[in-house]
């Protein structure tokens, strides 16, 4: 218990996020055979949001700047991933092992893409970089969209808008176009997902509480004073925003191998907003708010079955209304007063 | 952290009309500017600055508000590029390096209106002024690499050295944004200070004090230097400041130098008492 | 002369952008926000106008009309409701509370109206006989203009102009000048900031209103996502002109209109959203604040 009294806030704050997470897991692992199956088929797709959240808040929370297309990133994993999962099958028969490198897969595609729109996007600020990443996004779901890819004993074939992959017959056209990836083996597991999701939070507060994170942090707070004492912001920056695309890229690949189907169009604007959702009502920055928003508004919808027609209204109404009541100083104050009690209970 | 020691520089010829201390007249200056001007769209901001630094300096810019000081600092750190002229730090021309690159290269500084990382702890900021003598790689970092524990141990231990040279290594885990505005002050020294400058550039650093908070910061000026045998270049308007501890004074007004010399040159120049005073009538209050 | 028709196009479409960017910009201008519900705010006056016209029999003016006065009271109400407490709160904050209006105008659509495409009919025409005209030729019936163009052209300059002699002239347009620049130091000139705010989201939603009821005369399809992707689309074009600024949002939307149909036309629909991006992005790397934006550099 001392030994706990004495690390610092950050570590002890970071094991209680760990900690919590290897709960949630046993916890839905001994409950397993009495989830509803509707909740079953949503543990997968709420570890990825969870990762896509945790990824997200990286760029927004740690770095400071507003990213509106995160979903694009997510998209590149889901793809490249997928497709490797797919030419792999014969090479690597062992499942968890080709989910494990189709993730790596998907993270690296997405980190590439992460490091190829950085260079450009992080030269602006705040708001024109939003509309930028914004624009970004799109752009890689129009690209997706038009993209066919096909593999034969030849190797791989790929063209743009329309099926020139002029395929052997034995061969297999993975991308096509509008319809995405169909017959996918559904690899993705509750466990790969618990797994991915210890692995990002790792990821991320080691680096936040080195030498690196510091140093994104500074560039945050006050760009002009990194510089001066002699940060490269461009090269953070483009730290920040790589790891970000490729955790958000092996979320990705994890979410388009719980379905046997996938197409571009599920990674829109709408889906980079519902993950920026999740980061803001989390709190910008805390890590262990994310996960509590991505898994709760993942399940809300969920949950606000019994109200049927309504139940995206009663989103939309829950959501304004706890942006409004977070933001309300009377009750900001009534948290602060809460905490400062409860410190000074602590400390008698 | 271990301060690496500094290479010999290249010599450069000393333009006969600066004034450096005697103690420093042996080595080359630690700055030099030649010609140094810049233009706003059709306004010159500063022309034909032309000013050099000796290595164990305290040298004052001064001038009345507008004269184009800050202006100076910002083409010095090379947050401005300059229209003209050249700058030699340390005999490197400085031209193709970025604000960043002339803090390694050299010169740190603080800013007018204080620019602290809010929310990172005090200690934090001065890790971050430590950042370039912190060796270990991002990987290191995140897989907690042996690298990793002795580095950021060594620079915690430097960190409160630092601290503790200001009296603040109490404060070292509080937010920056939360610290009372001296501290602030004095935390953006250190921190500057951290990145182990040959020149430290202090922009008002009196501002907004009281009289005996100023005589603190004067033997605290004073008390860098002779640690740290580094050159200050400070801007200011509190004379008894100026006066008390620069020994080469620059006046700047209208983006032009008016004047140079030592504190008692520079009161009895009637071009700088014009210049601060306006033109008066003789004889007249 | 196919060349030309798109053209035509271009600029019609481009008219309908600017309108609504016009919204964008002048909430961004004074509040500061992205504010995402304003394309939710086209589709609502859009179906006002159609329930007016097609249900209660209103003549297409009167229908305009009510979609204008409805947009108004409901742009004012949700700036007094969801964004006015938060104007303290951080830039994020509003964004995310613009999108929960958002995802609240869509689904509140979506109980009121259903999600079935309805129709929108077709108000510019000239009864001929028997038969109505929408449009007219030129060139020996080479080149083909509707009705709908021309007046949705002609709706954006005439209000491009009566605004910016609103915002040149009038003491409430110089108000929202002032609040653009300071919102502070406005305060403490006497003017009313809330008041100011209030009013520019009327106009902005008056707006999209009539922008609503020219897209959906031009493109005649009507569902509560109508709304979405023309709202982006603007923004887009508002931030290429160079957010805050009127004759910005003219030049943005306008350009936007005429690449998005060119590249349509030439390149292939399926990647004609990916063209205008692209074009957005080369033009914020070469003049980061968009075309006619300030650039405002931080005093160090």
């Amino acid at each position: 218990m001392n030994a706990i009294k004495n690390l610092n806030k950050t570590t002890r704050n970071n094991f209680l996020t760990y900690g919590a997470v290897v709960l949630a897991y046993a916890v839905v692992q001994l409950l397993m055979g009495s989830l509803s199956s509707s909740l079953k088929g949503m543990l997968v797709p709420i570890c990825a949001y969870v990762v896509m959240a945790l990824s997200l808040n990286l760029t927004v929370g740690v770095l400071g700047e507003l990213s509106l297309g995160h979903a694009g990133f997510m998209s590149v994993g889901a793809f490249s991933g997928v497709t490797a999962a797919m030419a792999l099958q014969e090479l690597i028969p062992f499942a968890p092992l080709r989910l494990t490198v189709s993730m790596l897969i998907g993270a690296v595609f997405a980190g590439i893409a992460g490091f190829l729109i950085g260079i450009p996007v992080l030269r602006l600020n705040g708001d024109y970089l939003a509309i930028v990443t914004l624009a970004f996004g799109e752009i890689i779901k129009s690209i997706i969209n038009n993209l066919y890819l096909g593999l034969d004993g030849k190797g791989l074939h790929f063209s743009l808008l329309t099926d020139r992959t002029a395929l052997d017959e034995d061969g297999l056209l993975i991308i096509g176009g509008p319809m995405g990836i169909g017959g996918i083996q559904r690899l993705s597991t509750f466990t790969a997902g618990f797994v991915l999701v210890m692995l990002s939070l790792f990821i991320i507060f080691n680096l936040v509480n080195s030498r690196t994170g510091r140093a994104i942090m500074a560039v945050r707070d006050n760009s002009i004073a990194a510089e001066s004492i002699g940060i490269n912001i461009t090269k953070y920056k483009l730290i920040a925003f790589v790891t970000s695309a490729a955790l958000a890229g092996a979320a990705g690949t994890l979410f388009a191998m719980n379905y046997t189907t996938i197409v571009a169009n599920k990674f829109d604007f709408n889906a980079s907003i519902l993950i920026l959702v999740f980061v803001v009502l989390g709190g910008l920055g805390n890590m262990f708010g994310s996960i509590v928003a991505a898994a709760a508004l993942t399940i809300l919808p969920e949950a606000l079955r019994e109200f049927d027609d309504y139940r995206m209204l009663v989103y939309a109404i829950v959501l304004i209304l706890v942006m409004l009541a977070t933001n309300n100083p009377a009750i900001q104050g009534f948290f602060a007063r809460l905490r400062g009690a409860r410190k000074g209970a602590a400390e008698q | 952290m271990s301060r690496p020691e500094r290479k010999p520089v290249r010599l450069v010829p000393v333009p006969s009309t600066n004034k450096i201390p005697e103690r420093d007249i042996g080595q080359s200056p630690i700055l030099e500017c030649r010609h140094l001007g810049i233009d706003f769209g059709g306004l010159t901001a500063v022309n034909d600055l032309n000013m050099a630094i000796g290595r164990t300096e305290i040298a004052g810019l001064i001038g009345p508000n507008g004269a184009g000081k800050t202006t100076v600092f910002n083409l010095l750190t090379k947050v401005y590029q300059p229209t003209r002229g050249s700058i030699l730090l340390d005999g490197h021309e400085t031209s193709k390096m970025t604000t960043a690159q002339v803090n390694r290269t050299g010169i740190a500084r603080t800013f007018q209106n204080i620019r602290l990382f809010d929310n990172l702890s005090v200690e934090d900021n001065v890790k971050l002024g430590l950042h370039n003598h912190i060796r270990y790689g991002m990987f290191e970092g995140i897989f907690r690499l042996p690298r990793f524990w002795s580095q950021e141990k060594l620079a915690h231990e430097s960190a409160l050295e630092l601290l503790h040279i200001f009296g603040m290594e109490d404060m070292a885990n509080v937010k920056a944004g939360s610290l009372p505005y001296g501290a602030q002050r004095r935390l953006e020294i250190v921190r500057a200070l951290a990145t182990n400058p040959s020149l430290l550039l202090l922009d008002e650093p009196a501002a907004g004090m009281n009289p005996s908070e100023t005589s603190e910061l004067m033997d605290n000026i004073v008390k860098i230097r002779n640690t740290f045998h580094i050159a200050i270049l400070l801007i200011e308007h509190d004379m008894n400041l100026v006066m008390g501890i620069c020994e080469g004074i620059c006046v700047l007004n209208f983006g032009q130098v008016i004047a140079k010399g030592t504190p008692d040159e520079i009161k009895s120049n009637p071009v700088v008492i014009e210049a601060y005073l306006g033109k008066g009538k003789k004889g007249g209050k | 002369m196919t060349f030309l028709s798109y053209l035509i196009n271009g600029l019609s479409l481009g008219s309908i952008y600017a309108i609504i960017a016009l919204g964008y910009t002048m909430v961004y201008g004074i509040a500061k926000m992205l504010n995402f519900a304003h394309g939710d705010v086209i589709m609502v006056g859009a179906y006002i106008c159609f329930y007016a016209v097609s249900a209660y029999q209103l003549p297409p003016p009167v229908g305009i009309l009510l979609a204008m006065v409805v947009c108004t009271v409901l742009g004012m109400v949700i700036e007094r409701l969801a964004y006015k407490p938060l104007r303290q709160a951080t830039s994020l904050a509003v964004l995310i509370t613009a999108i929960g209006v958002s995802y609240f105008l869509q689904n509140s659509a979506l109980l009121l109206w259903s999600s079935t495409t309805k129709i929108f009919p077709n108000f510019f025409v000239i009864p001929r006989g028997a038969e109505t005209s929408t449009g007219f030729s030129l060139f020996d019936g080479q080149l083909n203009i509707s009705y709908v163009t021309v007046v949705t052209v002609l709706a954006c300059l005439v209000i491009m102009l009566a605004l910016t002699w609103f915002t040149g002239n009038t003491r409430m347009g110089k108000a929202m000048r002032a609040c653009s620049e300071d919102k502070g130091a406005a305060q403490l000139m006497g003017i009313n900031v809330d008041t100011t705010i209030s009013v520019t989201f009327a106009i902005g939603s008056a707006l999209a209103a009539i922008a609503g009821v020219l897209l959906c005369s031009a493109y005649p399809t009507l569902s509560p996502t109508t709304g979405s992707m023309p709202g982006i689309k603007a923004f887009t074009a508002a931030v290429f002109g160079g957010i805050g600024s009127i004759p910005g949002a003219l030049l943005g939307g306008l350009l936007l209109g005429v690449i998005e149909i060119l590249a349509g036309a030439y390149i292939g629909t399926q990647l004609q959203n990916a063209v205008v991006f692209a074009v957005l992005i080369v033009v914020l790397l070469v003049k980061p604040a968009g075309l006619l934006g300030r650039q405002i550099r931080e005093k160090v």
